[in-house]
C-alpha cells in the first residue's frame, strides 16, 4: 500500500492567501492542483514535503479567455477543459494534439496545465507545446507578477523558474496569422509516457513561404526548440523535401537515452518521422488558415 | 482534519489525517467496498469514482481534497431499487467475468451517458481507455455501455433480486433480465 508520508494540509480560498501560506509555511511546502504527478510522487515517498496547499479552490485560475492577440489559459485550467475547447483547437490545434494524448481520460479530469508544466518532467506533452507556441507564463510572488519565456521557465528535470514562494497563475499564447500547429506522440499504451514526440508551429508570409517556425521535440533529450531544423524552413516554400530535411536535422540534434521504451537509433528514427509529420500537418493546417 | 462530503447523497463527516486517500477514506472509513483498490499508481482504474459527475481515480485524490463535493460511488447508481441501465447493461451482456475492474468502468459509463447519450463504439472505447480489464477484452463491456444507451429509462429488475443472484453460486440470469435481452 503507497501511502504518502504524514503532511499537514491547508487549502487556499485565494491566489493572495496561497502566497502567504507559501510565505508562512516556506520552501518544504508544495502547492497541489489535479495531484496527478505530485500525489503519486508522494505516495512513493519521492515527494515528502510538510505541507500541501490546495488550490483546486481557486476558480479565478481556471479559465480559457480570447483578449486582443493572446489567449490566456489559466493554471488551474484542466487537461479536459483544454480538450475539449473548440476555440483552444481553432487556434491552437497543437494543444488539442497534445492533449488527445496526454494520459488517459479519467486523468485529464484532475490534471492541469499549471501542474504540468511546474512538474517539468523531460517527458511532459505541454512542455514542449509550449515551447513550440513561445508561450509566455504569468507567474505571482510576494514581489507580485513576472512574465517568464518558456526558454527561461525551463531549468532541467522537474526544475521551473517559480520560485518556492511563487505561483504560476497564467500561460499567454500569441495568436498569429496564417498559422498552424500540430502535435504527435508514440507511446506504448494509453496514460503512458511519450516513448517520443513532437511537435510543431508555423506561420506563413503572404507568398505562401514560412515566416516562422518552432519544432519541439519530447523525451529526446532535448530543452526548447530545435533551432538548426527550424532553419531548414525559414524564408521557403512548404515542401516534402525539407520536411525531410528538417527531420533528418531534428534526429541528429536530439539526444535520447536508451531505456524501457526503446533504444537510441529507434527514438533518433521517431524524432526524424515525427518531425515530418508535424510539419507536414501544420503547414497543411497554416495553409488552410490562409485560404479560409 | 475533519472533512465532510456528499457521497452517494448523503453528507458524511469524519476526522482523519490529510494523508488518507480517498480510496481508502471510501472503503475503511466509510466502509463502501464496491469501490476497488487496484494498482494504486492510477493505471487501472478500478478506483474510480465520480466527483461532482466527473469520472476520478480516487487512489490519487486525497480525501481532504474531496470534501466540500459531491462524490459517488458503484454503492450510489441504483436509485430507489432499481438498477441504473448501465448495472443492467453489464448483465445483459456479460459486461464483466471477474468483476475487479466493474465498479470503475460502470461508473465512467455512467458520467459518459449523462454527457453523451448515444456514444459511437470508438467513444465508448476512448472514455474507458484510463481503465484496464484483464478478463472481456473490452467487447462485452463496451456492448453493456451500449445496451444501456439504447435503454435509458433502465430496467424493471429488482435490486433485491439481482443481488440475491450474484451472491448465490447458480449463475442463471434472472427471467427478468432474460426477457428484456429477448425484447
Amino acid at each position: 500500500m503507497q501511502i504518502p508520508a504524514p503532511f499537514d494540509y491547508e487549502r487556499a480560498s485565494s491566489v493572495n492567501d496561497a502566497l502567504e501560506l507559501l510565505a508562512r509555511h516556506g520552501p518544504e511546502s508544495r502547492v497541489v492542483a489535479g495531484g496527478h504527478s505530485l500525489l503519486p510522487m508522494m505516495k512513493l515517498r519521492l515527494a515528502r514535503p510538510e505541507w500541501l496547499i490546495d488550490i483546486n479552490d481557486l476558480f479565478e485560475l481556471d479559465f480559457i479567455l480570447l483578449e486582443g492577440d493572446h489567449l490566456r489559459v489559466g493554471a488551474l485550467t484542466r487537461h479536459t477543459a483544454l480538450l475539449e475547447s473548440a476555440e483552444v483547437a481553432r487556434l491552437f490545434p497543437i494543444i488539442s494534439d497534445a492533449e488527445a494524448v496526454i494520459a488517459d481520460p479519467v486523468v485529464r479530469n484532475r490534471g492541469t496545465i499549471g501542474g504540468s508544466l511546474c512538474q517539468a518532467d523531460p517527458a511532459e506533452d505541454l512542455s514542449t507545446v509550449c515551447d513550440v507556441l513561445r508561450a509566455v507564463a504569468v507567474v505571482r510572488g510576494p514581489g507580485g507578477e513576472r512574465l517568464v519565456d518558456m526558454k527561461d521557465f525551463h531549468r532541467g528535470p522537474y526544475e521551473t523558474a517559480v520560485a518556492p514562494d511563487e505561483l504560476l497563475c497564467e500561460v499567454r499564447f500569441a495568436v498569429r496569422p496564417n498559422s498552424g500547429s500540430a502535435y504527435e506522440k508514440v507511446e506504448r499504451r494509453v496514460g503512458d509516457w511519450a516513448v517520443a514526440a513532437a511537435g510543431a508551429a508555423i506561420s506563413l508570409a503572404d507568398d505562401g513561404s514560412v515566416d516562422a517556425a518552432a519544432i519541439g521535440l519530447t523525451a529526446l533529450g532535448l530543452d526548447g526548440t530545435v533551432a538548426e531544423a527550424e532553419g531548414v524552413l525559414l524564408g521557403q516554400q512548404p515542401r516534402e523535401e525539407l520536411f525531410v530535411e528538417a527531420g533528418r536535422v531534428a534526429a541528429s540534434a536530439c539526444d535520447p537515452i536508451a531505456d524501457q521504451r526503446g533504444g537510441i537509433d529507434y527514438k533518433r528514427h521517431l524524432a526524424d518521422e515525427l518531425t515530418r509529420r508535424v510539419l507536414r500537418l501544420a503547414c497543411a493546417r497554416a495553409a488552410g488558415t490562409q485560404e479560409g | 482534519m475533519q472533512i465532510s462530503m456528499t457521497v452517494n447523497g448523503s453528507e458524511v463527516v469524519s476526522d482523519i489525517e490529510p494523508r488518507v486517500l480517498l480510496v481508502h477514506y471510501i472503503r475503511e472509513v466509510l466502509g463502501l467496498t464496491g469501490t476497488h483498490w487496484g494498482c494504486d499508481t492510477t493505471n487501472c482504474g478500478t478506483c474510480v469514482v465520480l466527483m461532482d459527475g466527473q469520472p476520478v481515480k480516487s487512489c490519487t485524490v486525497l480525501a481532504a481534497m474531496a470534501a466540500g463535493h459531491d462524490i459517488r460511488t458503484v454503492e450510489g447508481l441504483a436509485t430507489a431499487g432499481t438498477l441504473d441501465p448501465v448495472q443492467q447493461g453489464f448483465m445483459e451482456e456479460h459486461g464483466l467475468q471477474c468483476g475487479f475492474c466493474t465498479p470503475g468502468m460502470m461508473l465512467t459509463a455512467r458520467a459518459l451517458l449523462d454527457k453523451n447519450p448515444h456514444p459511437d463504439d470508438i467513444e465508448i472505447r476512448k472514455a474507458i481507455s484510463g481503465q484496464i480489464c484483464r478478463c472481456t477484452g473490452y467487447a462485452t463491456i463496451v456492448r453493456s455501455v451500449q445496451w444501456a444507451a439504447a435503454h435509458p429509462a433502465g430496467a424493471v429488475a429488482d435490486v433485491a433480486a439481482t443481488d440475491e443472484v450474484l451472491e448465490g453460486t447458480d449463475t442463471v440470469i434472472p427471467d427478468v433480465a432474460d426477457a428484456e435481452v429477448k425484447a
